[in-house]
């Protein structure tokens, strides 16, 4: 298994990600610079964290346009597994890869903390190794996290049980006073129709360590290394 | 041949940056104001020569594709001299 993490310019997690897969899974990963046209043979592609292009127009609207993202498409379409982490989250939903935007803070602050968030659901390449009403902990670092859809999409988005994390106390319930950026419904990560494309505002590659704080990211990764080594087996 | 396209959010979706002015402007005693909301300008210089139509289109599309998150965001594109 191979994982490629896209560097753009101004992406500041991606050597975070590059560490948990390497150091922490270690499994095999590269990073790919944004100006390539393809992608060469990575089973799950992360989009990581940062501000690409200095959010220049709206976070994630210029990096959509990078080459990278023409082959990006076309992976998440063969069925690529697609991560997008804050930024990355961003560009997805910039993209149309996830439906929906993600606009300023409810606060108009930008939030640098440890949230919780509840897993919603487990039958995602991303999160089998979860529980379902799993708490974890994890950090968030965003000034533009606030999850906005039209009531048609948040109907689909439940329907579907597309929404993949939510905001909640630490006992595990989901309340307007944990929501940290005003996010409809609470929502911290949703995932595509055929969920092998999650995005995430907070941040599991910062939380993968017990010295960071927290652990309760390494499962999303771990979850992860074996999707990939069933299909390789398979 | 010059164009604007002015990209605002839409009327159902909360500006936090607009309030976060209007609130400063109270603080500071200007009265009178009831709300504020912030938008984009963009001034775009047009090639000579471009038909208006082809340009009007060319507007729309760059302002539905780029400029504007149509998620969020409604768009306005005006072409000087050309009143639609």
């Amino acid at each position: 298994m191979r994982f490629g993490v896209v560097v753009f310019p101004g992406s500041n997690c991606d050597h975070d990600a590059y560490h948990v897969i390497s150091k922490v899974l270690g499994q095999p990963v590269d990073f790919i610079w944004h100006k390539q046209t393809a992608l060469g043979d990575y089973d799950a592609v992360i989009l990581p964290g940062g501000f690409s292009y200095g959010d220049y127009l709206r976070a994630g609207a210029l990096a959509r346009f990078s080459p990278i993202m023409g082959a990006v498409r076309e992976f998440a379409a063969r069925g690529g597994l697609v991560l997008g982490i804050c930024n990355g989250f961003q560009i997805l939903c910039e993209s149309g890869l996830l439906p929906g935007a993600l606009m300023r803070n409810r606060g108009r602050r930008f939030l640098c903390q440890f949230v919780h968030v509840r897993v919603e659901a487990t039958d995602t390449p991303f999160t089998q190794l979860y529980r379902k009403g799993q708490v974890l902990h994890l950090p968030i670092a965003h000034g533009e996290g606030n999850y906005y859809c039209d009531p048609e999409t948040l109907a689909e988005l439940r329907r579907e049980n597309r929404i993949i994390f939510r905001y909640c106390d630490a006992e595990g319930n989901v309340t307007e006073a944990a929501n940290p950026n005003g996010s409809l419904d609470n929502i911290a990560g949703i995932c595509n129709r055929e969920r092998n494309v999650l995005g995430m505002m907070p941040h599991p590659e910062r939380a993968s360590e017990e010295i960071l704080g927290s652990s309760d990211g390494r499962a999303l990764f771990q979850s992860l290394a074996l999707v990939l080594a069933a299909m390789t087996r398979e | 041949m010059r164009a604007t396209v002015h990209v605002r959010l839409k009327r159902s979706v909360l500006d936090p940056q607009g309030q976060a002015i209007h609130q400063a402007l109270q603080t500071l005693g200007y009265e009178g104001i009831r709300e504020i909301r912030q938008g984009k300008y963009f001034e775009i210089e047009l090639e000579e020569g471009l038909p208006p139509e082809r340009a009007r289109e060319l507007l729309e599309r760059l302002a539905h594709e780029v400029l504007a998150n149509p998620v969020l965001e409604e768009y306005r594109v005006e072409i000087e001299g050309d009143v639609r």
